[in-house]
């Protein structure tokens, strides 16, 4: 003879099993749906607003070698910081696109530009721009002038500038093109200068 | 019957023990056999102050080495174990070591040493491998170890040595060493072997040499064993010449050999007409001085560019720096090649080599995928006042080449030059290039793409050697400019 209270314990424990087991079903069910679709990581366009204006964006050719300086007309705020940030964005969406004269790696985008008075810009880059770079002198070099040209051409004011990946400082971009020290832009307009001749 | 029996009895008890010593004394011979036949490795070590051989020891299927026993014979060592922990200290320098690990301390930073680290009766061996990084800790020069071959060079100790047919006699083949040389001369039917066991001799620029000559059709370089070996092979017996000095060894046909010539250590005036090939300068007692450095890029780990899935940009800026090396050393410009090895040199290592080397030049390699032809680079220097940070005779790291930026340019200009002549598109830029605003003398970088859109043209040895002979030709048109040579 079963005592009852025993009886009892049973039945609950035996019902607790059974609840758990269907919930832990349900539950790996829903875990197994694959998504209903991928998720993209790449940065979101900035919304155009406001007034467009033209700016000069110095645009790498890998089958040159060479920098050419090159008109857009791109929406610009107002605040100097962000129309910095603009100008290099239109710059690295012109490398992102499939017909990319000096295609960068997906992904690539500019975290934020500092400009701190007076005259030093720090242009902060993401991983993906500088871990996917493609290395070689002339490569990282033609990035390096890119950047640093259209920044300066743009946002008067600016003489010397740093850049750093996710943040921090990095010896070379992709194995060649020193990040360690300071561009002073005076220098890089020389070698501008240079790169937009393929002798 | 019983003593009988047990006479009988003890005799075969005589027998088995006579058998089992026997057997005894048979397994020890084959032992002590296989002992001797299995030949003992040795670490051959080549510096400015000693050459010596070390006996390589193998632990857990590595080869290990006595630490403190290597550089003993290079300055001041003396070591002291704690339990697990092994302190050496060499010269003003400490390193520290612990038994089971893989990662050591040298003068507070650490330093992977690729494989356990062990202490046998107070004595600590490391992996050999680990000498490439650990001894530069260790010394602050160079040392490019020669795994393979168990050869290590520490310091600018290697003997290069360039080989040509004598343009007035093809059947007499000239080896030109840049320091004395004493090999020991072995032949064989179709092959003459030169072997060098105590000098730093390293490869020239293709392990395998071909000659335009009938009776001496190639040579062939090889490192084994602590030990390298030039095989020539011949038709004809050949007898080996030794002159200037024990600096130049003529291989000639045996009846064209005059008395007294074979096989003696004579000193005759070097052959006349050697293409290819001049005599070094003196250099008996003091250590050898370079009027070029070659510095191929990356190295180790620093892989550099990958030019294609089987192609490394660090192993062709090698193969390319031996190229240059040899073609520079055949017009007489004594060269180095910073890293002749897959050593792995930061980039502040490269300038600190360059720099205290005193050479007139410096040459960084690189190889690219993208575009074509040449580019010379000359330093871009982060700042516009270069010299601002300068104090009396030291000059600020970063901008150390400011100064030599003119004969830089001038350097770049005629190597440029040389190149057009070669019908090889060219570009002179200035770049962010390290180490080349840390150089504090003429510096310029060569970065070799390929002619058309075949990367694999980069491993080429006569594009290599296209391109390194009109890089030595700029060199050598500017040498004057560049300054006396050493």
């Amino acid at each position: 003879m079963i005592p009852r209270h025993f009886f009892i314990a049973i039945s609950i424990l035996l019902a607790t099993v059974l609840g758990m087991s269907i919930y832990a079903w349900r539950m790996r069910g829903r875990a197994a749906v694959p998504p209903a679709a991928s998720v993209s990581t790449a940065p979101v366009a900035a919304p155009i607003a406001g007034a467009t204006e033209r700016v000069t964006l110095f645009v790498a050719y890998d089958d040159i070698g060479v920098l050419r300086a090159q008109a857009a007309q791109i929406p610009m705020p107002s605040v100097r910081q962000q129309r910095a940030e603009e100008v290099l964005r239109a710059l690295i969406a012109l490398y992102l696109d499939k017909s990319s004269p000096h295609p960068l790696p997906p992904g690539s985008d500019i975290r934020s530009v500092y400009l701190v008075d007076p005259g030093l810009a720090v242009i902060d880059v993401n991983a993906a721009l500088a871990d996917g770079h493609r290395s070689g002198v002339l490569a990282e070099e033609l990035t390096v002038a890119s950047l640093i040209q259209t920044l300066s051409t743009n946002i008067p004011g600016v003489l010397k500038v740093k850049i750093l990946v996710e943040g921090k400082q990095r010896d070379t971009l992709a194995g060649h093109a020193d990040l360690s020290s300071f561009f002073e832009v005076s220098a890089i307009s020389q070698l501008t200068s240079q790169l937009q001749s393929t002798q | 019957m019983p003593s009988t029996s047990g006479a009988f009895t003890g005799g075969d008890k005589g027998c088995r023990r006579t058998g089992g010593v026997a057997f005894g004394f048979a397994i020890l011979l084959l032992f002590s056999l296989s002992l001797s036949a299995a030949p003992e490795k040795h670490l051959s070590i080549y510096s400015t102050v000693a050459s010596y051989s070390l006996p390589i020891v193998q632990r857990q299927g590595r080869d290990y080495i006595g630490l403190l026993e290597l550089l003993e014979p290079l300055g001041t060592v003396s070591a002291k174990s704690d339990g697990s922990h092994w302190r050496l200290r060499y010269n003003n320098v400490l390193g520290e070591f612990t038994v089971g690990k893989t990662r050591a301390r040298v003068q507070g930073r650490d330093a992977d040493i690729s494989a356990k680290f062990l202490m046998e009766n107070g004595r600590g061996l490391v992996p050999l491998a680990s000498l490439n990084s650990l001894l530069p800790r260790f010394l602050g020069g160079p040392a490019n170890l020669h795994e393979e071959s168990a050869r290590l060079f520490i310091g600018n100790v290697a003997t290069h040595f360039t080989a040509s047919v004598a343009s007035d006699d093809p059947s007499r083949l000239v080896f030109q060493f840049t320091a004395p040389v004493n090999p020991s001369v072995a032949t064989e039917p179709g092959r003459l072997h030169l072997t060098f066991s105590h000098e730093p001799v390293t490869a020239p620029a293709s392990s395998t040499l071909t000659f335009a000559s009938k009776v001496i059709p190639a040579a062939a370089y090889s490192e084994s064993n602590g030990a390298a070996e030039i095989t020539v092979t011949t038709n004809v017996p050949l007898m080996a010449g030794f002159s200037n000095d024990g600096r130049t060894i003529t291989l000639a046909p045996a009846k064209s050999q005059s008395a007294a010539t074979v096989a003696q250590r004579l000193a005759p005036p070097a052959p006349q007409g050697v293409q290819g090939a001049q005599s070094p300068p003196n250099q008996s007692s003091n250590p050898r001085r370079y009027f070029a450095i070659v510095d191929a890029g990356h190295g180790g780990a620093d892989r550099g560019e990958a030019l294609s899935p089987t192609l490394a940009e660090k192993d062709v800026t090698l193969a390319f720096a031996r190229r240059l090396r040899q073609e520079l050393e055949s017009r007489g410009i004594t060269t180095l090649v910073l890293r002749d090895s897959d050593a792995n040199l930061s980039l502040d290592d490269r300038a600190f080599f360059a720099n205290t080397t005193h050479a007139a030049i410096y040459i960084a390699l690189h190889a690219a995928s993208s575009g074509h032809g040449v580019r010379v680079y000359t330093a871009l220097l982060p700042y516009a006042d270069a010299t601002a940070d300068d104090r009396g005779p030291f000059r600020s790291w970063p901008t150390a080449q400011a100064a030599s930026i003119p004969l830089s340019q001038a350097a770049a200009a005629s190597v440029a030059e040389a190149l057009k002549k070669s019908e090889i598109t060219i570009r002179t830029l200035s770049a962010p290039l390290r180490p080349l605003n840390n150089i504090v003398t003429a510096a310029i970088a060569v970065e070799v793409a390929p002619p058309a859109s075949d990367v694999s043209v980069l491993a080429a040895p006569d594009y290599q050697q296209l391109i390194a002979g009109a890089v030595a030709n700029g060199i050598g048109a500017i040498r004057a400019q560049l300054g006396a040579a050493p």
